[in-house]
């Protein structure tokens, strides 16, 4: 495929970011450091015939995310609307909020599966890193979710102070009945980059980690499926970003910004289109934000003449921003990009333990908009 | 006639597992979270059998009959070994 292609193949999979608002505040928030207010999101009705238009375009999953989908209290009716179009949805989820008769409420209209978030096996460092007593409620939450006979994934993003917890963090999966753990090395953009300092990890951790994650592997012949979600920083390898840029699945923003990776909007020029403007369809098709880096065309070397080119896509087009400036250069989390050596240096040099973490706070406008 | 080995199991989709037709790209999906399974060729033919009452045998001679010719009993039981072990089938 090039990026003249007429008619690229369908996405499978759409990320629909319902909401900012979350009562969680974890130093490697995936939202934009930019969020967006309450009263700029999308309506029931906008996203419905969103889940409508997805649908028809052939997307086959939704991740219903936020900030805390279950913020919006229309949340039942958006799952019907994805289960009408076919579309297969799943719950992600801090678990805050999540009692017996919304998760009954969600079962009736249509939810497949829940992916309950856990910042740490020990409730008190859980608590510490997502900024707020949290962990007892999503203990229950697991609990609602087994009990209604849904699929329960956990999702832990892991860094510096967490790493050590693997063993810990796998039998806190086994012992809530997870389906799947998964274990999703903290990305750095946006919330994430800004706090790289605290979350980095060093070799000696990640080492432990991996170890870690390959004994229970053996171990565990039933129970929880394990995914381990590389750190790119470390590896020398560039992450195959969202399977390519506008190649498999799209992201739909709480205002109705549409993006191919949920990180985008932070590209400058990209000039994302919104769904209160554009068919989807068109914009998966036509729109520049989704057919500027599709393919290999725009690519320049290392990538345009490397044999990895249609495996990893060059990486990730806002990291490649992030860190060099320019969005179309190589990842530099690639040991091939000129530029690696800015990823090199902080992950030898690991975390800095004093350094502080900046959270999103409601009410300030500093890098964190007000969501209430 | 005695199962051959790995085929003493009656095959059926794994709990959570939703099956459905996709119009857009006209094949048979098997859909989980994070995961989906396209049915190609005469896979959906062999999946639709998956009701946890036929032994792999039975899938089989089914298919024998429906496909004459068709090299099913060499092909089938393995294929479905590997939508076991894959999760699919159980």
């Amino acid at each position: 495929m090039t990026s003249a292609d007429p008619s690229p193949a369908r996405p499978w999979a759409l990320l629909a970011e319902l909401t900012h608002a979350c009562p969680l505040h974890c130093g490697y928030c995936s939202n934009p450091l930019e969020l967006t207010r309450r009263s700029h999101e999308l309506t029931t009705d906008q996203w419905t015939d969103v889940m409508r238009q997805a649908g028809e375009l052939g997307v086959v999953h939704t991740h219903l995310s936020g900030g805390e989908p279950l913020l919006r209290r229309d949340l039942e009716q958006i799952v019907t609307a994805a289960e009408a179009a076919g579309i297969y949805t799943q719950l992600v989820t801090s678990g805050v909020g999540l009692d017996q008769a919304r998760l009954d409420a969600l079962a009736s209209a249509g939810l497949r599966s829940v992916q309950l978030s856990v910042q740490h096996a020990d409730p008190r460092a859980s608590d510490r890193i997502g900024g707020r007593r949290s962990f007892a409620e999503k203990e229950r939450a697991a609990q609602l979710v087994r009990a209604v006979g849904l699929p329960l994934g956990l999702n832990v993003v892991l860094h510096r102070e967490n790493l050590d917890a693997i063993d810990t963090i796998v039998e806190l999966g086994v012992s809530w009945g997870a389906d799947r753990v998964e274990l999703a090395n903290v990305q750095f953009y946006g919330w994430g980059l800004l706090n790289r300092a605290a979350l980095l990890p060093t070799r000696e951790q990640l080492a432990g980690a991996r170890d870690a994650v390959e004994r229970w592997r053996k171990r565990l012949n039933t129970g929880p499926e394990l995914v381990w979600v590389v750190p790119d920083y470390f590896d020398g390898v560039a992450k195959p970003c969202m399977g390519g840029w506008g190649a498999v699945s799209l992201t739909v923003t709480p205002d109705g910004t549409v993006l191919p990776c949920p990180a985008a909007a932070a590209l400058p020029g990209l000039d994302p289109p919104n769904i209160r403007d554009r068919p989807l369809d068109w914009i998966w098709e036509h729109s520049a934000a989704f057919t500027r880096y599709r393919g290999t065309d725009w690519m320049a070397d290392p990538c345009r003449s490397c044999a990895r080119r249609d495996e990893d896509f060059g990486g990730c087009r806002c990291q490649a921003y992030a860190l060099t400036g320019d969005a179309a250069r190589t990842d530099p989390a690639c040991r091939f990009s000129p530029d690696h050596g800015v990823i090199r240096v902080p992950a030898d040099e690991g975390a800095d333990a004093t350094a502080p973490v900046r959270r999103r706070v409601p009410g300030r406008s500093e890098g964190a908009a007000t969501w209430v | 006639m005695t199962a051959a080995p790995g085929t003493d199991w009656r095959p059926v989709l794994a709990p959570a597992i939703v099956r459905r037709h996709d119009p857009v790209r006209d094949v048979d999906l098997l859909l989980l979270p994070e995961r989906v399974g396209v049915l190609t060729g005469s896979a959906a033919a062999v999946v639709g059998l998956c009701d946890g009452t036929r032994s792999v045998p039975d899938i089989v001679d089914d298919l024998a009959e429906r496909f004459p010719g068709a090299p099913v009993a060499t092909d089938v039981p393995p294929f479905l070994e590997r939508m076991r072990k894959e999760g699919w089938l159980r």
